[in-house]
């Protein structure tokens, strides 16, 4: 007994003394490394970014790969189990009303005032940007810290500070099909009868459907990401209609399905994601992201805070946000076919030739290579889509949680089983 | 096909008669981790399942309730028939039924994969290592084994490869693969071990005097399989059974995988109320499928005495 009661003294007085040398130094760094983890889809999670920022911040990331699904659910249910949220706007409607992501202090963001206005106010080179759907702009600010809802317009309060977006279409397989493809329509087109896909992720899915329903103009919607019950109803009628007619070779939930799809030539025509693209064609397969008269189905992702944060966590978390917006990962991300949140700075850590390509949509002047060092493309070639301006300009509807999700969930199911 | 001539097995020993009854509680605490675990790991969260399906939920929160919502949804439209059937019924005929043609499948070829094993295979050392070979596709990861049908039996596969090639038929067939078949044959070749392994266990314990006797009294190889091993191996076919039926009940990784997503399961159904934070309904779901994998082994063990048999 005796011994243990001195041991339990000596611990006191060590951890008092700890305490009292913590005061006495009260630089960040000084406490040793830090470390943040960090859940978000496998993405943005690189390697790469991970070893930039112990370098540069001393900061270690402790990457959690999961599926989008399971980002929300993570949110939702287990706010503890990380200092830090990869999570795309669209998933904002259900994580904020349960009050474990708090609102970032913009004061504390060098570079805010430098963020793209696609996300401070949906607008790009002052044009309006197509917000159907839930737009960043609509859920990208809070009225105060631990606001539970939406602030209408620009505040103190960030939802998400921005990291990367994209706007996506369908990729096509151009030796298979032969022929110019310009519209959503076609990928209910019968010609590709057995040989299309869609993603069985509902939320998705049934906005890939209404811009074919939109295009082959069976219904205009007010809003393709908050339809009503009849709307949902209708676009779903049509997508079991195509499914009972065998239109659909399979549907995808991965991207290395999506990949293995159009690389094997089980598809011609699939919705994708850009970066599917990307592998397809680094297998030799031509592979085409093919830009549509009607428009993008864009989507969006930031980091958050939960409000489990504090001390030096949080003070870190600010750290490697402002780190992040301030250029190199931003390179890092466009040269992936992504775009950046802050521009200014990404440009910066390009090369002239690197930004004329992916930014500007001008035909490469050198090969250009993946972060890795993979060649992606040879000189001579121009991005699908062109420009950032043409493509995030042609945005026609975000990804979306609707009002009726959850009858919309239903609804997909019964799509499933027809 | 006919009867091994190998050497009679000897007759299992008559067990023991049990010990005189005594109170004693060493049995019983003996038993005691195992119910510890059971009751933690499995009734718990079994009575919890239960409970969060009477609850309410939000997108974004459960709501402690008793509330018939999810269970009334789950069967929304059921009682009309006009419009076809509703969807928890057609999703759940279109598991019974794939589940029916992989039971059917695996039942027949672990049968006679078993009988080839017990009663052609003279040497016990030719035995076990054939009923090594079998377990060998399991040295790979479940998903692989499923996986790696995907490029053989594609539009431009290797089965459709040789077909066109050998000029057997003219395109490459789509039914192949992302179809029923596909998925049943998937599940064959993942589940077929589990009823080889029972039913080879109830063989081996066939007397093979009964055999000799049984043919000694006249009957064709046929009516031997039939009216002498079938009855007896009927333990391991039964379990056998209850691994196939519930692994397949509840799948929705290989259905959704060999089937393009385009089939319908419970399990899918279930994984994607998980996935929209719907887990009342999820739960709901479960309880159901729970309520009907019961009674289908319910029915199978009425049929067969699997303890008596044992």
């Amino acid at each position: 007994m005796n011994g243990k009661g001195f041991t339990r003294r000596a611990a006191l007085q060590a951890a008092g003394g700890m305490a009292a040398a913590g005061l006495a130094a009260p630089a960040v760094h000084a406490q040793g490394a830090v470390v943040l983890r960090y859940v978000g889809t496998a993405v943005n999670q690189h390697q790469g970014i991970k070893e930039k920022v112990k370098e540069d911040l001393g900061i270690t990331l402790e990457y959690v790969p999961v599926t989008s699904d399971d980002v929300v659910r993570r949110a939702v249910t287990q706010p503890n189990s990380f200092d830090i949220l990869d999570s795309e706007y669209w998933m904002l409607k259900k994580i904020i009303p349960s009050g474990n992501l708090v609102g970032m202090d913009a004061k504390r963001i060098k570079l805010v005032n430098e963020i793209t206005t696609v996300f401070t106010k949906g607008e790009i080179a002052g044009k309006k940007i197509g917000g159907q759907g839930t737009a960043p702009w609509k859920v990208g600010y809070l009225p105060g810290r631990e606001a539970k809802s939406f602030a209408n317009g620009q505040t103190e309060w960030l939802t998400l500070i921005p990291t990367v977006y994209n706007a996506d279409t369908l990729g096509i397989r151009p030796d298979r099909i032969g022929r110019p493809i310009d519209s959503w329509a076609e990928l209910l087109n019968p010609q590709f009868k057995g040989r299309a896909s869609i993603l069985n992720i509902p939320s998705i899915g049934i906005m890939d459907a209404a811009m074919v329903v939109e295009a082959t103009g069976q219904h205009k919607y007010a809003d393709k990401g908050n339809m009503t019950r009849a709307e949902i109803d209708l676009t779903m009628r049509v997508l079991t209609e195509a499914k009972r007619a065998g239109q659909f070779r399979a549907f995808w939930k991965d991207f290395n399905e999506s990949v293995n799809l159009m690389a094997s030539g089980e598809v011609v025509i699939q919705s994708m994601w850009s970066p599917a693209v990307t592998a397809v064609r680094s297998k030799g397969v031509p592979c085409i992201y093919q830009p549509l008269k009607e428009g993008y189905r864009a989507w969006a992702g930031g980091f958050g805070l939960p409000k489990t944060l504090t001390g030096r966590k949080l003070d870190a978390t600010y750290d490697f946000i402002n780190w992040f917006l301030s250029g190199w990962a931003g390179a890092f991300l466009n040269r992936q076919g992504y775009y950046a949140a802050v521009l200014s700075t990404a440009q910066k850590a390009m090369q002239p030739f690197e930004w004329d390509y992916w930014m500007l949509g001008k035909p490469a002047a050198q090969d250009i290579k993946a972060p890795d060092g993979t060649l992606l493309e040879k000189a001579g070639a121009v991005r699908d889509g062109g420009s950032y301006e043409q493509r995030m300009g042609g945005i026609a509807c975000w990804n979306a949680v609707m009002d009726e999700n959850d009858y919309m969930v239903r609804k997909w199911n019964e799509f499933i089983a027809a | 096909m006919s009867v091994s001539e190998g050497p009679a097995v000897a007759p299992a020993p008559i067990l023991a008669a049990a010990p005189p009854a005594r109170r004693s509680w060493a049995p019983m605490l003996q038993a005691a981790p195992l119910w510890a675990v059971l009751l933690l790991f499995f009734v718990f969260p079994l009575l919890a399942t239960g409970v969060v399906s009477l609850w309410n939920y939000t997108e974004y929160s459960l709501v402690p309730d008793v509330t018939q919502r999810n269970y009334v949804e789950m069967f929304e439209g059921c009682s009309d028939l006009s419009g076809g059937l509703c969807t928890t019924f057609r999703t759940y005929i279109s598991t019974l039924r794939l589940c029916g043609m992989v039971w059917a499948c695996t039942l027949v070829l672990g049968f006679a994969v078993s009988y080839f094993l017990c009663f052609h295979v003279r040497s016990d050392g030719m035995r076990m290592a054939l009923f090594l070979v079998c377990t060998a596709p399991f040295l790979t990861s479940n998903v692989i084994r499923m996986i790696s049908w995907i490029p053989l039996l594609g539009r431009e596969g290797v089965v459709n490869g040789v077909l066109v090639g050998a000029g057997i038929v003219d395109k490459p067939q789509d039914w192949l693969l992302f179809s029923e078949f596909s998925v049943v044959l998937a599940f064959v070749h993942l589940y077929t071990l589990f009823v080889v392994v029972p039913v080879f266990n109830s063989m081996m314990r066939i007397d093979h005097r009964l055999l000799e006797a049984a043919r000694d009294a006249g009957a064709t190889g046929w009516q031997t399989v039939w009216h002498v091993v079938v009855p007896l191996a009927k333990p391991g076919l039964v379990i056998g059974s209850i691994f196939v039926i519930v692994l397949v009940m509840g799948d929705f990784v290989t259905i959704g995988v060999m089937g393009g997503q385009q089939i319908a399961s419970v399990g899918k159904v279930i994984q994607v109320q998980m996935s929209y934070l719907q887990f009342p309904a999820a739960a709901a779901q479960a309880m159901v499928l729970l309520a009907l994998v019961l009674l289908v082994i319910a029915v199978m063990t009425k049929l067969v005495d699997i303890r008596r048999e044992l």
